[in-house]
């Protein structure tokens, strides 16, 4: 019988791809284990094997062809003694798979679906910027490339290591090309050994190097957190003011999809609990820029939480020479009278789609995007408190000790009278990431929490 | 432990080298006594880990150093810090917790660093300094200098992980780094045979290809030649060496050690039979190098500075309080 060839899903984030090139055509006898086509992920150029024997009845989808959506079929393979015919009947089936995939819980999170290129975020508002200042569509990834890239050109004491960061082009491409720009000496791999590279990394800046280290997510930077907080954070106050250390901890953190509890953890709360630290969490490829050139240059350590989500996602860049954004500087993404919804990196997402509804229904929330977490701008949170008098938090990670308590703690202290209602914290549940797509979905915060909330705060 | 003694040798040294190392170890010894007093008068707190008997292991080593290399080690540092020409004076009133100290107070005895004579601490977490030291190396090769630098740690440290994860990456890297495993026997009160698999630690590197070599941490002589091998080693770019020097430290673990894990008889006996600044006294006289009134000059002089630093830490005053908030970011 025939079969559909489907595009396969090669990450766990990855929803469409483009189909690069053909290796087999139409009539050709595959086996089992075969290359079929290559296929381009937002992170990398993937082989893709054939899993039945049989003959190439027709190919759907042509090379070169973009945004090819997981599931779709590209190809008929046709069994012994079919001829043409069922390729055709086959093709212009509907794809049972493909169909059933639009009810299945996408691979990825809720909140994940977005295209590589997808059309870049409305610039809301951009107060880093210079009036007439031009901007050019680019995912967060090249965004933060080219921080690193640009401060490396700048600064040749500044160097990147972590696992992968060289020749393999970065696990999640984030490094791609600077190998080739800035050499083996700048662009280090590592072995897989965060505890023992952290601490190099550690000692090369109390020597006076502005060491980058990517830790492939920060779930493996647990391994190395003694370095982070007793060496890192601590010396400069141990040693009376004497010795630094300028370091950038960075990599993806949080959720990405379906890969359960030890990958999946939102470090921002735990961090942002430590003196010495700076912590940076930002949502748009803008922020991510200039606040990753920025973490470079300063002279403490910066732990500096990106989300594999947001990576492929396009966003407006203003076209600068050097852009930096200082740390400690809260942005308000929509401004708004009725409510305040406060949030950073990925909780944007929830918060600006809660928004989005919610104007719907005629309710004008103030979203404000905080960016860093340590120095925390609260001053902009109780301005638009004292403007709205009422509060939603929302993040991705746990409740306990969360961001958004200690930002409920800080509005109840300098706010309190302006408050019509209890501040809420949307965050993510309170257990380890689940595996299983539904629990998933139910673990992370979702966007209806974050309206009902509002709803509750603005009693309606 | 190391061998006994090649007791009638001549010293392969000038006098001038053996007074500079009688000189260098007695103010270890005579500043750590007078730290011991001072924490018993309860005007040093907290943890206070002595180096007494141990001398002969920092001074030989930064008797082979140049201008330019790095240090870094454990929490037991008093020695290490007055070895690479630290003041007494600064080393004492962190001791006591004041403003004239060099981490003004706010390090302690187990967090002081100087910038300056390229001191990077102590450290209070055991093997942590271990791949910091090989990142002050790293630093080195990636300027292109020919400095090396020493990464100090324990027997106990010597069972850490991370150890072993940088034994790897200097190896791999070919970093120059001299990793000086200071064997005093105990681990705190766990004694190696306890806790250690294997008992040869300077064996430890041969997974990853690094030369080491036993050395007997008493002899200062024997220290400094070690010593000149390994960082010959390093500077000529062929990547770390590993010495382990076998030592004793005389005091508890820290002042609050009752030290049951051990006899009476065992210190004494190391004590009379292996003191490391005896026997360069010792070689001093026997060599008639020096007279006994020149040793005598010299013990006044350090008892004198010793005293200042003594009195310094007691006179500065207790940090501002507006320190409180200083020095958390650059």
């Amino acid at each position: 019988m025939a079969t559909q060839i489907l595009m396969p899903a090669l990450s766990p984030t990855m929803e469409e791809g483009t189909l690069s090139k053909w290796l087999v055509k139409e009539g050709d006898t595959v086996t089992s284990g075969q290359i079929l086509a290559e296929i381009e992920t937002d992170k990398a150029t993937m082989e893709f094997e054939a899993v039945d024997e049989g003959t190439v009845g027709k190919i759907l989808v042509p090379e070169g062809s973009e945004g090819i959506k997981v599931n779709t079929p590209i190809a008929v393979l046709l069994g012994e003694g079919e001829d043409a015919s069922a390729a055709e009947s086959a093709a212009a089936a509907p794809a049972p798979a493909a169909e059933k995939a639009e009810e299945a819980p996408k691979p990825e999170a809720p909140i994940a679906a977005q295209p590589a290129a997808a059309v870049a975020e409305p610039v809301a508002q951009e107060p880093d910027v210079p009036e007439g200042t031009t901007f050019k569509t680019q995912t967060m990834r090249e965004a933060l490339r080219d921080a690193m890239a640009e401060e490396m050109r700048r600064d040749g004491d500044v160097f990147l290591m972590g696992e992968e960061v060289g020749e393999y082009q970065g696990a999640y491409k984030i490094s791609q090309g600077l190998l080739d720009e800035f050499g083996p000496k700048r662009v280090i791999d590592t072995p897989i050994t965060e505890h023992g590279f952290t601490g190099i990394a550690v000692g090369a800046a109390f020597a006076g190097l502005r060491p980058i280290v990517e830790f492939m997510t920060f779930n493996f930077a647990l391994q190395a957190i003694d370095h982070i907080i007793n060496s890192a954070a601590k010396t400069l106050y141990m040693s009376g003011g004497q010795m630094g250390c300028p370091i950038v901890f960075r990599g993806p953190n949080g959720a990405a999809a379906r890969v359960a509890a030890q990958h999946s953890h939102d470090f921002a709360a735990l961090y942002a609990n430590i003196p010495g630290l700076r912590v940076v969490m930002p949502y748009t490829a803008a922020d991510a820029k200039g606040l990753l050139k920025s973490a470079i240059r300063d002279a403490n350590p910066v732990i500096f939480l990106e989300n594999e989500i947001l990576y492929g996602r396009s966003f407006e860049v203003p076209e600068l020479d050097d852009f930096t954004i200082p740390f400690g500087k809260a942005k308000i993404a929509r401004p708004g009278k009725d409510v305040t919804i406060v949030s950073f990196g990925i909780g944007m997402n929830y918060a600006l789609q809660a928004a989005e509804e919610l104007a719907k229904e005629g309710v004008e929330a103030e979203v404000i995007d905080l960016r860093t977490l340590r120095p925390m701008d609260t001053a902009t949170v109780i301005a638009s408190v004292r403007k709205t008098n009422r509060c939603v938090t929302v993040e991705e990670g746990f409740p306990q000790g969360s961001i958004g308590n200690y930002v409920s703690a800080t509005i109840m202290q300098e706010a309190f009278d302006y408050l019509d209602a209890p501040v809420i914290n949307c965050a993510g549940k309170d257990v380890p990431m689940p595996y299983a797509a539904n629990l998933e979905k139910l673990a992370l915060v979702t966007t209806a929490e974050v309206i009902a909330a509002v709803k509750s705060v603005t009693y309606r | 432990m190391a061998t006994t003694r090649r007791a009638s040798a001549k010293p392969n040294a000038s006098k001038e080298e053996l007074l500079a190392y009688y000189r260098d170890m007695l103010l270890i010894r005579r500043f750590e006594e007078k730290a011991g007093q001072l924490y018993g008068m309860g005007l040093i707190g907290g943890f206070c880990h002595l180096y007494i008997g141990q001398e002969a292991v920092v001074v030989g080593l930064e008797a082979a150093t140049k201008e330019g290399d790095q240090r870094v080690t454990s929490y037991r540092d008093h020695g290490h810090m007055l070895a690479c020409g630290m003041d007494p004076k600064g080393v004492m009133a962190e001791l006591t917790g004041r403003e004239g100290g060099y981490s003004r107070g706010k390090g302690g005895s187990m967090h002081m660093f100087s910038s300056e004579k390229k001191f990077y601490g102590g450290h209070g977490i055991v093997g942590a300094q271990v791949p910091i030291g090989a990142g002050l190396a790293f630093a080195n090769w990636y300027r292109g200098n020919d400095n090396v630098s020493f990464a100090y740690f324990g027997d106990g440290a010597a069972n850490q992980g991370q150890v072993y994860e940088t034994f790897n990456i200097a190896s791999l890297w070919k970093l120059p780094c001299v990793f000086v495993i200071e064997n005093n026997q105990y681990a705190m009160g766990t004694s190696m045979k306890r806790a250690s698999s294997t008992p040869a630690l300077f064996t430890r590197g041969e997974a990853f290809g690094i030369p080491g070599e036993a050395v007997d941490g008493m002899d200062v002589l024997a220290v400094k030649a070690a010593a000149e091998k390994a960082i010959g080693h390093c500077r000529a770019g062929e990547g770390p060496y590993i010495l382990e020097m076998n030592t004793y430290r005389y005091r508890g673990h820290s002042m609050s050690d009752p030290a049951k894990y051990r006899t009476r008889e065992e210190v004494q006996k190391m004590r009379e039979e292996r003191d490391p600044i005896d026997h360069v006294r010792d070689m001093l006289v026997a060599g008639e190098l020096a007279t006994e009134d020149e040793l005598k000059a010299v013990d006044r002089d350090i008892k004198a500075v010793v005293n200042e630093a003594a009195q310094f830490a007691q006179d500065s005053p207790e940090p501002a309080e507006a320190e409180l908030w200083t020095d958390v970011y650059a």
